[in-house]
């Protein structure tokens, strides 16, 4: 029990190590970074501002593909690069149910529960697409998912003919916003229950040894009698939920929809928080909260970057240093080296101990 | 050092976290010498050789290359490559998809061979026709055998001027025939002065060809003797560290089974037909049976399980459990009627490698019962508390990673994850390939074990010996046909010979 514990906390480290130079470099950079103001929205409630408040409001949405792209990575060894056009894809359904065929209703003219409902399951449907693409075909996820990755954004603005539907009512902010009376950001409950359900999901199901077994050795998995096929496309499928509810809270958030700019690249930042997890993108074993907490410290560097007024279209360029970083750490080599590194130091400060 | 002493390793320690893996191990290799390198798993051979090529950093002792009087720094293969010491695996380590010269000289390109291929392809057919290797340099790899393809290693090895050459268990994936050609090319490079260290599990092939046995036990060294000084049985004692009496009990108690004809089967198959290669078949087991398919490698053994188990897909004849018409379409129906199947291939079909000793051995389990009733982590610790101590199965923890186990530790697990689901019928194919003679025997007693408590086994096995050790009845294979059933008074290894040598005798 004890070696359990040890290496779940070793896999947390490489986030927290992250998060702990982002919050050190901001510290030093300027302080006020952390300055948090409580202020009234234009209905009057209390809200919670600054960039930490921003962190765990956008961190959210990538929290919750964290999740789905986890699972996709463990038991593919690949990545899911549709997500972003999925996302616009749920938006706009959502978008087109609220909305009717008008473009700016007064009304609403569904429930957003319906609404956020058939959004899963077309995001469920899109994920089956792409899961039947790998697993049944067994084309490799990041050129499977390329062809969501190319036609999704049609696909999501054809849905709309093309327009850009408005919703007015101010109800539909909330999942996006604030809920009137409590000053932190929805999102943030959203991902909350997210993970929830994700642990709960793990712990009442074969889910995770399942995944990490056809992950680590597909022809083994086989011959204990798991069906590896379904569990990949199981995998992409669950991704689909995670998306619709990110498109939820994306399309909440602007009450209309951009279909070539909405959760433009978002996939890119999921992959990262995997990875940033400590996981390996190849496949096999995953550390769930561990990516959780990347994804947090992706949108963290993010943010920092804005703040340091780094031009959006600069962003990328940072974020691939990060990638850089990320990858030569995970290298067998480096990791080796490391680990030899670590067994060097171990010794003495245990004989450090024991002499005293 | 003596003047015909290419490699010496003196007093090497080797500890990983927990273990000492090596404890002040001596080993000494001559020029034109074979040196059979011997121990159970776990006795540190393996781990002596990553020393040697520099996969591992000793933690202490020396080792001196070439009579050079300081000691040699092996920090990296390529380092032990550089002074001459070369490996060829057990799994083949080449490029499958590349030409046969193209593997040999991949990665050091000079001006002999590299200007053009057609250079190059000359200068690869120059080595195999030297070393007598059938197979020509524009071949695609993946076309030769395994064992041309070993022998290809060999080659590059041996054009990368390498004085003292690692075969680790090269002859387990080989049949007869081709461990004879290697052994050629083993006595050849011995006449041009190349030391060879032959770490290996088949008794019979290091008395055929090594002149020196090295023997290890729970990392130490046992000691190093000449092969006409150490006759097999002490051989296996010294291994083993225990006088043989295990040895030949199993022998005299074999064949327990005492069925009658009337018993329903509990697994028959009629005109089962596979997707693989063979030929329909006709197959039954009995309550407390143990049988066997044997056969030459190749001869459709593994198939005709496999087929039995739905890992290969099959597509005509009945099968019948415990009398009542069924059907086997994937692995988890035939987990259902209470069947289990330990693969040839551990590392491939076996092992799930990153995955926990724990995990590894609940897999089969925590599948049959379903994926909405996952054990809670005291279960699953109970079960592999009790398989770890049942088996005798050598791992730091329960959470060690299966990968890091020796091959037969890791065997074990594979078996418990079986022997956990309860199974009536349980098949074994190669189970006791590449592992130690003690772990050999304890599979040999716990298969006949199971059988008297009911169990009904089939048992597969390259040795044939030890089938008739443990089989009561022997399905014989050619060529993907059932040729011939032995039982009783047949079970005789002329028998066996003469049923697979066949009318082509």
């Amino acid at each position: 029990m004890k070696l359990r514990k040890m290496t779940f906390n070793k896999q947390l480290l490489i986030p927290l190590i992250a998060l702990l130079a982002l919050a050190i470099f901001n510290l030093l950079a300027d302080p006020s970074f952390y300055k948090i103001t409580l202020g009234y929205n234009s209905a009057g409630n209390p809200v919670l501002s600054g960039y930490l408040i921003t962190i765990l409001d956008y961190g959210s949405e990538l929290a919750i593909l964290a999740i789905g792209m986890t699972l996709v990575t463990a038991a593919t060894g690949g990545q899911d690069i549709s997500v972003g056009a999925a996302i616009a894809i749920a938006g706009s359904v959502i978008l087109r149910v609220l909305c009717g065929t008008e473009t700016s209703p007064a009304h609403m003219k569904a429930p957003v529960i319906v609404a956020f409902l058939i959004a899963v399951v077309v995001a469920m449907l899109f994920g089956a697409f792409n899961g039947t693409l790998v697993s049944v075909f067994n084309i490799p996820p990041m050129v499977a998912t390329l062809i969501l990755y190319t036609a999704g954004r049609s696909i999501a603005a054809w849905i709309n003919n093309n327009q850009l539907p408005i919703v007015n009512e101010k109800s539909f902010h909330v999942y996006g916003g604030f809920i009137p009376g409590i000053p932190i950001p929805t999102p943030f409950f959203i991902a909350v229950i997210c993970a929830g359900l994700t642990a709960l999901m793990l712990k009442f199901t074969t889910l995770g040894l399942y995944t990490q077994a056809v992950g680590i050795n597909e022809k083994s998995s086989r011959l204990n009698g798991i069906n590896p096929t379904f569990i990949k496309f199981l995998t992409f499928v669950i991704l689909g939920v995670c998306v619709a509810v990110a498109a939820l809270i994306k399309v909440s958030r602007l009450s209309t929809i951009n279909y070539s700019v909405i959760a433009k690249d978002i996939e890119m930042d999921a992959i990262l928080a995997v990875a940033l997890g400590g996981n390996a993108l190849s496949g096999g074993k995953f550390n769930m909260p561990a990516s959780i907490l990347g994804a947090y410290v992706i949108q963290f560097l993010t943010t920092t970057l804005y703040k340091c007024n780094v031009s959006s279209a600069a962003l990328s360029a940072y974020k691939a240093v990060v990638v850089i970083v990320l990858v030569v750490l995970s290298a067998p080599t480096v990791k080796d080296k490391l680990s030899k590194f670590w067994n060097k130091v171990k010794p003495a400060t245990s004989k450090e101990k024991e002499a005293a | 050092m003596k003047e015909n002493t290419i490699l010496e390793m003196k007093n090497i320690h080797k500890r990983f976290p927990g273990v000492k893996a090596l404890q002040g191990v001596d080993f000494s290799l001559n020029k034109g010498e074979i040196h059979a390198l011997m121990g159970e798993n776990g006795a540190g051979k393996s781990t002596l050789i990553k020393v040697l090529t520099g996969v591992y950093e000793k933690n202490e002792g020396e080792i001196y290359v070439n009579g050079i009087e300081k000691p040699a720094v092996i920090r990296s293969p390529q380092e032990a490559q550089a002074l001459g010491i070369s490996t060829v695996y057990q799994e083949i380590t080449l490029c499958q998809n590349l030409s046969v010269a193209e593997n040999m000289f991949i990665g050091r390109l000079n001006h002999n061979n590299g200007r053009s291929w057609k250079k190059m392809n000359e200068a690869a057919d120059k080595i195999l026709k030297n070393l007598g290797i059938p197979a020509r340099a524009t071949q695609q790899l993946s076309t030769c055998s395994i064992a041309i393809q070993q022998m290809v290693a060999i080659a590059r090895a041996v054009d990368m001027d390498c004085k003292v050459l690692i075969l680790d268990e090269p002859t387990s994936s080989l049949d007869e025939g081709e461990v004879e050609k290697l052994f050629t090319l083993m006595r050849d490079l011995k006449k041009r002065g190349v030391g060879i260290i032959f770490v290996t599990h088949f008794l019979e092939q290091v008395y055929e060809v090594c002149d020196k046995i090295t023997v290890l036990r729970d990392g130490k060294l046992v000691g190093e003797y000449e092969i006409k000084d150490l006759p097999r049985v002490q051989l296996v004692s010294k291994m083993l560290g225990k006088e043989l009496d295990d040895v030949s009990e199993i022998k005299d108690s074999s064949l327990a089974y005492k069925g009658t004809d009337t018993d329903v089967p509990v697994y028959e198959a009629k005109g089962l037909t596979g997707t693989t290669g063979i030929k329909p078949f006709d197959f039954e087991i009995k309550k407390g049976e143990v049988n066997g398919f044997t056969g030459l490698l190749g001869s459709g053994r593994s198939e005709c399980v496999r087929a039995i188990f739905g890992a290969d897909r099959t597509v005509g004849g009945t099968v019948k459990i415990d009398g009542k018409e069924t059907k086997i379409n994937r692995p988890i129906d035939a987990m259902k009627h209470g069947i289990a199947y330990l693969p040839e291939d551990r590392k491939g079909d076996g092992i799930v490698g990153d995955l926990s000793v724990r995990d590894n051995i609940i897999l089969a389990l925590q599948v049959k019962k379903g994926f909405f009733k996952p054990f809670t982590k005291a279960e699953a610790n109970k079960f592999a508390d009790e398989y770890i101590k049942l088996l005798n199965i050598k791992t730091a923890s329960a959470d060690t990673p299966i990968k890091s186990l020796s091959g037969g530790n890791q065997q074990k697990v594979i078996l418990g994850r079986w022997l956990l689901t309860h199974p009536e019928y349980l098949i074994l194919d190669e189970p006791t390939r590449g592992i130690d003679v003690g772990t050999k025997i304890e599979i040999q007693k716990l298969v006949l074990k199971l059988a008297s408590e009911g169990m009904s086994i089939t048992f597969i096995s390259s040795e044939t010996d030890e089938m008739l050790r443990t089989c009561s009845r022997l399905i014989v294979m050619r060529d993907g046909k059932v040729v011939g059933e032995l039982k009783d008074d047949e079970l005789t290894q002329n028998m066996i010979m003469s049923t697979i040598a066949g009318g082509e005798a």
